[in-house]
């Protein structure tokens, strides 16, 4: 199992090259920016996986615990994949009393999965996120980058498909 | 242009473009919001129009932050001629440039209605949603584009720094901000010159100014509006902190989700650089400043100061003690002074106007505005500033136009997960700090959530505590295991297998948890529940006895056999033939409202 973790040959080797390039770059006390770090290597690999999280570690000089305490101490950060479509549902309090939970509920009964869980078909993930500052569009889902705003239960149905749709055409 | 003395400000702001100069100027807001609705589209569209025209000397255009209108976004503001357009969609841009810009004609149709008037409010200053308002913190947003410096300094911007440096001594300048009155907006309240005081007086070569851009509560989105809107006046109050506190560096610690805000405060921050506004020797003086921006990674606990700190350092971002106050050992160990965005977008206002003026804003112990984010079950959701003592009941129904459909008002939630309800009997408190925390309620950082009359209060309560409980960062036991048991029970109240006892449970485990944790999250994550639990009770008790439906309910009598409450329906749990009395099937009903809303006949009852 260790050797498994410290097995890096898994990993992208040409998105470590631009992590190393990141890590190089930084100034000042390094392991305090741990958290960057984080940020920029999720932007490389969507996720971090625990062989990437022991690198990082290596890198910064850090223990992996602390590196694996951090991130999962923050919500922003994935240890697991995550889907083509990152489906947010906002479950800010503006979003929450127009009726979010049930526009969740339906979303993950229509992907078939569970919370912050890829579905099986690698499509989607179905996040809850806070406040996305579109409370004036409530209750508000991201699709991607995508915003769709002051949605109806029965709305969603459409833009599930629409998401499917798109993976027939591709 | 480099900017030496004050001097050589005055002589830059007066070689800018001003809005005068320009025939007509079209303000568009680019803020979150109205991004999400396309308005960066509508920007480029009139970009282009203008070009193909070759007007951009007369034709003024700028992509400013919000306005503030946000529920009626995207918004077109036209000046002079004080006109506001709203709900602009793409396809209305053509008609806006043919006919107001080249014609100078009101396109009247996308005038904002009040609500029960049949006439189109023309002046945009006269809606009412503007005329109770009094921007102070709020000045520039949706007045300069946020991204272009020039438009910053023609608005005085760096002025109240070069003033700082060039006339006044750091003492000098925390006993302008202590006599103004103002208090932290972050929630606590606190003097910003008292804290500034103490940090100042603590002796060390290196200190720290922080910015607290963190904005956790999760219906609020000033401070996100504030830093994308008018960064630049983020930078200059810092820096003046700076100057006031003996600190010669600056951090911003923001929230990764705002990735707008974040880019707009790197612009400014990098503008201000080029132009001798951060770096060394400010306005020819000895004083040196610079910011970095730390991001944060989502922890609601990482608004609270020292966890912060904790956060800004590179680890987990838990609370610590207190004492030793920031102000003592913040940031690496270094005196630090933690002030909210919104404090600081006061700063330069009340270097400018000097104190007394601030402190006649708003009541005696509350000097100065506030800024809300108003949302909910409310017409007008948005951002709205307020001199302090204006009443609960005005920002609602004045400025937020009351409910969208005429429905009554059964509570305004204020604070956000650490904050309570306030019932329609006390809407006329006047808002301020001491009167909210005589009826139990408390300012908070400036979330204002309107729900109506069809709102469940028990289920409210749980989703704050799923929140809290979710976001305790698991330190103290008190907080993560007791808040956890709170919304367990929530959970089984609301699932109906809860019981009478439960009621007692939840008030002595909320009471508990208050008195016992270690940071601010735990001792005010009871609120919600405690608060809707003593204006609310019966609801609670219904849950308890579990006389309380949740599914709708189809009247025979009244059925007709319509067939519209079953196509609308998400779930399909209604059976019933064309003409035949319809039925919900209870256990699949997800009490969304589509079929009330569909019926014909009123026949639908609600839980
Ligand atoms: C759980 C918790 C969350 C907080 N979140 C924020 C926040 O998001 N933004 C903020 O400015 N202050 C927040 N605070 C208050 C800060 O600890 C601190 O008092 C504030 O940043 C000081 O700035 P001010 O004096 O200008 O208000 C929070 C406090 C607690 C206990
Ligand atoms: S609560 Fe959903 S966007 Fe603000």
């Amino acid at each position: 199992m260790k050797n498994k973790i410290l097995d890096f040959s898994t990993l992208d080797q040409s998105l470590l090259k631009k992590l190393d390039a990141y890590i190089d770059a930084l100034e000042g006390d390094r392991q305090e920016q741990l958290i960057h770090v984080l940020h920029h290597a999720q932007k490389l690999f969507t996720y971090l996986p625990h062989n990437l999280q022991l690198y990082i570690a290596h890198a910064l000089d850090l223990s992996g615990a602390h590196v694996n305490g951090v991130v999962t101490f923050y919500s922003f950060f994935n240890e697991e994949p995550v889907g083509k479509y990152t489906v947010s549902v906002c479950m800010g309090t503006a979003c929450f009393v127009k009726g979010a939970d049930k526009v969740l509920d339906r979303i993950l009964k229509l992907t078939n999965t569970k919370k912050n869980v890829m579905s099986e078909d690698g499509l989607f993930t179905v996040k809850d996120v806070r406040c996305i500052g579109a409370c004036g569009l409530a209750p508000v889902v991201t699709v991607n980058e995508k915003v769709y705003g002051n949605l109806k239960v029965k709305d969603v149905d459409a833009i599930i498909e629409s998401c499917r749709g798109d993976e027939h055409v591709d | 242009m480099l900017i030496k003395d004050l001097k050589s400000l005055e002589k830059w702001k007066k070689s800018l473009p001003k809005k005068s100069d320009f025939r007509i100027s079209v303000l568009v807001c680019a803020g979150t919001s109205c991004i999400s609705s396309e308005a960066d589209l509508i920007i480029a569209m009139l970009e282009g129009y203008i070009k193909e025209h070759n007007i951009a000397a007369e034709v003024n255009l700028v992509k400013t932050g919000c306005f503030g209108f946000c529920g009626q976004g995207p918004i077109i503001k036209i000046e002079p001629d004080d006109i506001t357009y709203v709900k602009v969609k793409v396809d209305d841009v053509e008609e806006i440039f043919n006919e107001h810009l080249l014609n100078n004609n009101t396109v009247k149709r996308l005038l904002y209605k009040e609500p029960f008037e049949s006439e189109a409010t023309e002046d945009a200053s006269g809606m009412q949603f503007y005329k109770k308002q009094l921007r102070v913190a709020l000045r520039n947003c949706g007045e300069i584009n946020p991204e272009i410096i020039g438009d910053y300094i023609v608005n005085d911007g760096y002025l109240a720094l070069a003033k700082c440096l060039d006339e006044k001594t750091p003492a000098e300048v925390v006993e302008i901000v202590k006599n103004s009155g103002l208090r932290g907006r972050g929630g606590g309240g606190f003097s910003t010159g008292l804290k500034w005081q103490y940090t100042a007086a603590v002796k060390d070569d290196e200190k720290y100014i922080i910015c607290n851009a963190d904005e956790g509560d999760p219906g609020a989105f000033m401070d996100r509006s504030i830093c994308e809107g008018d960064p630049h006046s983020i930078i200059e109050s810092m820096a003046i902190a700076g100057y006031a506190i003996g600190a010669e560096n600056g951090l911003i610690y923001i929230r990764a989700e705002y990735g707008l805000a974040t880019e707009r405060l790197r612009i400014a921050i990098n503008q201000a650089r080029e132009h001798g506004l951060l770096g060394k020797n400010l306005f020819g003086s000895d004083f040196s400043f610079d910011i970095e921006i730390k991001l944060g990674a989502g922890a609601f606990v990482c608004g609270e100061e020292t966890a912060l700190i904790r956060s800004m350092e590179g680890y987990r971002g838990e609370p610590d003690k207190k004492p030793p106050f920031p102000s003592e050992s913040g940031y690496r160990g270094k005196p630090s002074s933690v002030n909210n965005v919104e404090t600081f977008a006061n700063i330069p206002a009340i270097i400018l106007n000097g104190s007394e003026w601030f402190a006649s804003l708003g009541t005696e112990k509350s000097n100065g505005t506030k800024v809300f984010a108003l949302a909910g079950h409310v017409r007008n959701i948005g951002l709205v500033e307020v001199p302090m003592g204006t009443t609960l009941r005005e920002i609602v129904y004045d400025i937020g136009g009351g409910h969208p459909e005429g429905k009554e008002i059964k509570a305004i939630q204020i604070g956000g997960p650490s904050g309570g309800v306030i019932v329609k009997e006390y809407f006329d408190t006047p808002v301020d700090y001491e009167s909210l925390l005589e009826i139990g309620a408390m300012m908070g950082s400036g979330g204002l959530i309107v729900m109506d009359e069809d709102t469940d209060m028990v289920e409210v309560a749980k989703f704050y505590l799923d929140f809290t409980q979710d976001e305790s960062c698991g330190k103290c036991t008190p907080c993560r295991i007791g808040t956890k048991r709170m919304y367990e029970i929530l959970e089984r109240l609301t699932n109906m297998e809860g019981e009478p006892k439960d009621l007692e449970k939840l008030e002595v485990l909320g009471n508990n948890i208050k008195h016992a944790s270690l940071c601010g999250l735990g001792q005010t994550a009871p609120n919600p529940v405690l608060s809707t639990m003593h204006f609310f009770k019966e609801e609670y008790e219904a849950y308890a006895y579990r006389t309380k439906r949740t599914a709708y309910l189809i009247e025979p009598k009244k059925c007709i056999g319509c067939t519209k409450c079953a196509r609308v329906c998400p779930v399909n749990c209604i059976e019933g033939k064309v003409r035949e009395i319809h039925k919900i099937i209870e256990s699949d009903c997800i009490a969304c409202g589509a079929c009330f809303t569909a019926c014909p006949t009123n026949a639908i009852l609600k839980p």
